[in-house]
């Protein structure tokens, strides 16, 4: 009777990995996002162009530097050092504050999630300061810093930190009890438990925290920037970041300047995400074959 | 008279303290004898989860004390492996690394409990799938993988808390004389809960009916049919017929505590009561 049931055991077929799209679709979903960034652009064209073609400027889209501009501006920088050099310093600050931050938050979500002591004492501060934006702390960090650089690392820091430690936190207490239980049970020890158990359980959580926190240092990058006047050098050709770029841009009057600006953290946003996504699914394999 | 396997000894469990207290188990005592297959059933929601944990060692008793093989209870190990309701396989590990998890973690990965993983992997029907993780795996192979995995650490005791619930029709009962026939040859001491007498009748050597919450052992009955059993021959099998009486009839003196006195419900399920009576007269 065993062995009939083992035939039948061995003829069930396991579910597949979910496969990605089929070509097919991918190619349609390629062409239905071209459409509408053609869309977009040719709305923004024809409301920019306005004054020409209409007599008089639309309201609000008249005043906006035309993408032909915008590409005409983007052509003239994209060989100016200048404007790599402004990208690659506020790329280097979103790694710092983004990297500090997992580097901390991490551990600390950890901690809280496993010792009940330390997080009653962590908690309630981490909940005091948590809601202070970060933008709230650039004045008070030029102040703490000794370098401008530090300061507006710190700044990131604080917009990435709070949701890498939510989420951490979140992730470690959803670890499901049985799953300790059965690894106690068989004998492991509490390092093994942590090691092979906690922390695997919880890494997706870790991945999930790193996309929303990266989206947010970008935001932060550009506004401290701004404020704080674009670290050390100021300047556009040295090492004010795109954000001191955006505004560098808006005082000289040089508005199709601005726009490449934006578009640019737009890019490095997208592009810095998907480097994460990607990270991310290698290292949740086993939760991609979830249907 | 050999010593039992498992001996549960005037138990009580209280959650809580003074007036928002709940007792989930009250004064309860017995004994699982060494090799058995017991199988506890009560209603749902009677605590007999909470009293697999506490023989587990996952929670200690308010008062009372339980012991495996003499030895008192003081946390969870390697000689009590709890199977749960739902799978808990670690979604993160090939069933191969599932399966060999508990030798690994105490570092105990011998040739020997490699070979032992390989062939519990081949007995459970799963060489095929032992690089796929849990969740490509359908709800039987999951169970099945789980058992591998308890198994593997070559336990004194099962605990089985309702492992088949949820599984479609076909597959519980596929699981169920499976996992009677693979305990039968190991000789292992097996304490099985569930709600569904059926189930009960076709595995246990020694039923325990408990009572409703808080939870003690309300009648012991030994099944004495003779094995192989088949679940479709019980239907036309008179002591088996008789046993599934008794036990219904118990399990429903106790469901029908769980109504309250003198409500609606209970008065419905008085009315089930007297027309079950009348049927097996």
């Amino acid at each position: 009777m065993t062995t009939d049931v083992l035939v039948g055991a061995a003829g069930e077929t396991a579910r597949p990995i979910r496969r990605k799209a089929a070509p097919s679709a991918s190619a349609r979903a390629t062409r239905r996002a071209l459409v509408a960034y053609a869309v977009v652009l040719l709305v923004w064209q024809l409301g920019a162009t306005s004054r020409g073609w209409l007599g008089h400027p639309l309201p609000y889209l008249g005043n906006l530097p035309a993408p032909s501009a915008v590409l005409e501006a983007f052509r003239r920088l994209i060989v100016d050092p200048g404007y790599w050099q402004s990208g690659y310093a506020s790329f280097v600050r979103v790694l710092t504050g983004f990297g500090a931050a997992v580097v901390v938050g991490v551990p600390l979500g950890l901690v809280m999630a496993l010792n009940p002591r330390i997080r009653r004492v962590v908690f309630p501060v981490f909940e005091l300061l948590r809601p202070i934006p970060p933008l709230a702390w650039v004045p008070a960090a030029i102040i703490f810093w000794p370098t401008q650089e530090l300061s507006i690392d710190f700044v990131i820091f604080i917009g990435a930190f709070y949701t890498m430690v939510l989420n951490v936190l979140g992730g470690a207490d959803a670890v499901d009890v049985r799953l300790i239980q059965t690894a106690r049970s068989m004998g492991a020890s509490r390092w093994n438990v942590f090691s092979r158990v906690v922390l695997p359980a919880v890494i997706p959580s870790i991945v999930v925290g790193s996309q929303v926190a990266i989206g947010v240092t970008w935001e932060v990058v550009v506004a401290a920037e701004m404020i704080s006047g674009g670290g050390s050098g100021g300047g556009t050709s040295s090492g004010g970041g795109l954000g001191f770029f955006i505004w560098n841009s808006y005082v000289g009057g040089s508005y199709p300047q601005i726009v490449v600006g934006m578009i640019s953290i737009g890019i490095a946003g997208y592009f810095s995400s998907a480097a994460l996504r990607w990270t991310g699914g290698r290292l949740t394999r086993w939760a991609g074959a979830r249907s | 008279m050999t010593m039992p396997a498992i001996e549960v000894r005037a138990v009580h469990k209280t959650y809580g303290v003074g007036r928002k207290s709940r007792e989930v188990v009250q004064d309860c005592s017995f004994a699982v004898a060494d090799g058995s297959f017991t199988v506890v059933i009560g209603p749902s929601g009677a605590g007999k989860s909470t009293l697999m944990r506490l023989i587990a060692g996952f929670e200690r008793p308010s008062k009372g004390e339980i012991l495996v093989d003499g030895r008192p209870v003081k946390g969870p190990g390697p000689d009590r492996q709890v199977v749960f309701q739902e799978t808990a396989l670690f979604p993160w590990m090939t069933t191969r690394e599932n399966v060999a998890y508990g030798p690994k973690a105490r570092g105990d990965y011998t040739p020997d409990a490699r070979h032992l993983a390989a062939r519990l992997i081949e007995r459970v029907g799963l060489d095929q799938f032992q690089n796929k993780y849990p969740s490509q795996l359908s709800g039987g192979m999951q169970r099945r993988a789980e058992l591998a995995r308890a198994m593997v650490n070559r336990p004194r005791v099962m605990i089985l808390d309702e492992p088949f619930r949820g599984l479609d029709a076909m597959t519980k009962k596929l699981m169920l004389e499976y996992y009677s026939a693979l305990s039968r040859e190991s000789k292992r001491t097996n304490l099985f809960v569930t709600t569904d007498v059926d189930e009960a009748i076709f595995l246990a050597d020694r039923l325990l009916v408990m009572t409703h919450i808080p939870t003690r052992v309300r009648a012991a009955i030994d099944v004495d049919l003779p094995y192989p059993r088949q679940l479709a021959g019980f239907a036309s099998d008179d002591r088996a017929n008789d046993l599934k009486r008794q036990v219904l009839s118990l399990l429903h003196e106790e469901a029908a505590r769980s109504f309250g006195a003198g409500g609606v419900a209970a008065d419905f399920v008085a009315a089930y009561r007297s027309r079950m009576a009348e049927e097996s007269t």
